[in-house]
């Protein structure tokens, strides 16, 4: 079987191996996490040292207007939902070689909470 | 807003002792590199780490200094503002000098202005105001800075991070005492 066959099996089974480690995702919970976490860098509204995050739900990696991206990062051909942003807040360099994040989120239940919190705000 | 702490008292703005801690955090980084190299390490990725620590440190001494422009700050809290800008500064030239023995290129500072746009500093309107700012920085760049930790391939420079984080934290208590808030209720609130 090809890798690129192979992906959407291995995003269901991220997805469904998500799903049974944690609880129910809290968008509320998501948001302290956020600002506690990810606001050193980001804002939902404005580039700072990271891309501004409101709409990155749904959004091609290295696809945020006016910031300048890594070449791993604009030229990686990753959506952002919740396989790949969980993938991303384990592992940054894991999922796209290259990147300059390197920022990890350790606990399942935490990557969960700022991924809904993320798809909360991308819809607004 | 006046502060609850004295902080000319306890001598926290004395010239030697900031002159003192700007040639240890220099030497605090210099020769990681050395390490790095001996340990087959990932000298590009640290360097990409380094670099977003510094367009972080960029940002917070912007930060400051459109706080202590303002004219909202008074005093004690101005001076402990420029001593932490000064903090700050001191980590941006440690990370600079480093960057450089790694054989990367610092990442150029945005100016005042793109800071003052990106941070929403028109709506700074009080001294409470500015701290709640800093305040929120300085917890998210020492969660930054923790969070960054498991990604080093040279374990000196991953030290290094955790001190970093440990200034932050210390920014961060000051901040929030100023604001009369209370400290956190749990144990191991930064990270994780």
């Amino acid at each position: 079987m090809s890798l690129r066959r192979f992906a959407p099996l291995l995003t269901g089974a991220l997805t469904m191996a998500a799903a049974a480690t944690t609880a129910a995702a809290d968008a509320e919970r998501g948001h302290e996490l956020y600002e506690s976490r990810c606001g050193g860098c980001h804002s939902l509204d404005a580039n700072r040292v990271g891309p501004a995050h409101r709409g990155v739900y749904g959004r091609k990696a290295g696809t945020a207007p006016g910031f300048g991206y890594s070449p791993a990062v604009r030229n990686a051909t990753v959506v952002w939902e919740e396989a790949t942003l969980d993938a991303w807040l384990t592992n940054p360099q894991a999922l796209i070689p290259g990147q300059r994040m390197n920022f990890r989120v350790s606990a399942a239940q935490d990557r969960a909470d700022i991924i809904a919190y993320l798809r909360q705000e991308s819809r607004k | 807003m006046s502060s609850p702490i004295d902080y000319r008292r306890r001598g926290l703005l004395r010239a030697s002792g900031i002159t003192v801690l700007s040639a240890s955090a220099v030497a605090l980084l210099a020769g990681s590199e050395r390490m790095a190299l001996a340990q087959g390490g990932n000298a590009a990725g640290d360097v990409g780490i380094l670099n977003t620590a510094l367009a972080l440190e960029n940002e917070a001494i912007s930060a400051y200094q459109l706080g202590a422009t303002s004219g909202l700050l008074q005093k004690p809290v101005l001076e402990v503002a420029v001593l932490f800008q000064s903090h700050h500064k001191e980590h941006r030239d440690a990370l600079i000098a480093t960057i450089r023995k790694l054989g990367g290129t610092p990442v150029a500072a945005k100016s005042d202005a793109e800071v003052a746009k990106a941070l929403n500093a028109a709506a700074l309107k009080s001294q409470a105001d500015v701290l709640r700012l800093a305040q929120r920085l300085e917890r998210g760049a020492a969660n930054a800075y923790i969070g960054v930790i498991p990604s080093f391939s040279d374990r000196t420079l991953a030290q290094v991070s955790a001190r970093l984080a440990a200034d932050e934290t210390m920014h961060w208590t000051v901040l929030t005492e100023a604001l009369k808030e209370p400290l956190s209720a749990k144990a191991l609130s930064f990270g994780a």
